[in-house]
């Protein structure tokens, strides 16, 4: 049976993706950002993930306005990283696991998750960053993966329990697939930031640290933040911290920290990073 | 028919991306898309004003786009995210020195804000 052997909470700035292309990994305004993922990727390899689940918002790569999805799931055998008009590297295409991908589909849409399926996809930064600041060391990527896209961009976004709820269903599906997998679930974006209107480059520290601590142990006081609280105390692009929930919901009742960090400001950000397995 | 109100409405200095603003912004947003394009992209360098009419841009927000007024650009409908290429795509910035614009201050101010976040 495949085995959610843990779960990674991350924020997806795009231009720790730039620090990553243009090697600033010890420059000395990247370098405590860096240095706080270290003990993640050791995590990472003494785990040795088959698949991973990254659950993201789309920036306009994938998908646009005209058609708007609040779920969507990953089904092909590969995904291709592309022009952004963001400035960024493209990046070289990940390997999916389409069989895996499909028994996600039928367990969770009969469970009432209603997601739309995507036999072609292409992954953004929103994807790559966590993917790179893990493995941009090695020659290929070393996992296959699964995008899990959520609309954080157009309201209304799904609420903080529904995306939950959505977890919760997920890490059940992963839990029956037949085969022997490891899986590690990455929850990605945030912490707070706002970057359009006169509150453009607002950041809340207190309310990162609080967020962090709570998902350990207290989800479920997360999972009440309407999405006017959330803008209020992390930004209108703060939002997206919604998707940790997805993660969290998916690793069960209760937890164990294996690492945390957090840096301020990165671009815009407060940015996080947790690893964590089920207790 | 009127469109309804929400309670982030009133938070200040924020304009959140809903249907209202989506349905507004909706040419400003699609040009944008557009630029992930490099021909797209030069195109619109070529004669920034024609390529706005070609996506249906008001005068209005044509016009913002030609002064790079970013709060303005929102205030009509544009999404940050879609903004942040055509940023990249005329040369007119990045999203921290729009960020920066929409606050009225210099790129260097709006970066000792942000590290100032640290003392809190």
């Amino acid at each position: 049976m495949a085995q959610i052997v843990g779960g990674v909470i991350t924020s997806h700035i795009p231009a720790i993706g730039n620090a990553i292309t243009n090697k600033l990994q010890e420059d000395p305004y990247w370098k405590p950002l860096f240095d706080g993922y270290a003990k993640a990727r050791e995590w990472m390899e003494s785990v040795e993930p088959d698949i991973v689940v990254v659950v993201y918002n789309d920036h306009g790569l994938n998908f646009f306005l005209d058609k708007m999805p609040t779920f969507a799931i990953g089904a092909a055998s590969e995904y291709h990283n592309a022009d952004e008009g963001w400035g960024l590297a493209t990046l070289h295409s990940f390997e999916g696991d389409i069989e895996f991908s499909w028994h996600l589909i039928e367990k969770m849409i009969p469970a009432g998750i209603d997601l739309t399926i995507c036999q072609e996809m292409l992954i953004d930064h929103g994807f790559i960053v966590p993917m790179s600041v893990m493995w941009s060391h090695l020659p290929a990527w070393p996992v296959k993966a699964v995008p899990f896209a959520v609309n954080t961009v157009l309201m209304p976004v799904p609420t903080a329990q529904r995306c939950f709820d959505v977890g919760v269903e997920l890490g059940k599906a992963i839990a029956s697939y037949p085969e022997d997998k490891k899986v590690v679930i990455f929850g990605t974006g945030g912490m707070s930031h706002q970057l359009s209107g006169e509150r453009a480059g607002f950041i809340n520290k207190q309310f990162d640290r609080a967020y962090m601590d709570k998902i350990i142990d207290r989800p479920e006081e997360l999972c009440r933040l309407t999405h006017t609280e959330l803008i209020q105390q992390a930004g209108a692009e703060g939002i997206e911290l919604i998707m940790w929930l997805v993660m969290r919901g998916a690793l069960g009742k209760s937890v164990n920290v294996v690492h945390r960090n957090y840096e301020l400001p990165i671009s815009n950000t407060g940015s996080g990073i947790m690893v964590m397995e089920q207790a | 028919m009127v469109w309804a109100k929400h309670d982030y409405d009133d938070i200040p200095g924020t304009y959140v991306f809903d249907g209202r603003r989506s349905a507004m912004g909706y040419p400003i947003n699609k040009m944008c898309m557009s630029f992930n394009h490099d021909e797209n992209r030069q195109e619109f360098n070529a004669n920034p004003r024609a390529y706005c009419e070609k996506f249906g841009l008001s005068e209005e927000q044509t016009q913002a786009v030609l002064d790079n007024d970013w709060l303005r650009i929102v205030q009509l409908g544009g999404n940050i995210y879609y903004l942040a290429k055509l940023g990249i795509a005329g040369g007119g910035g990045t999203v921290q020195s729009m960020g920066a614009q929409m606050t009225g201050m210099t790129v260097d101010d709006f970066k000792a804000k942000l590290f100032a976040y640290r003392e809190e």
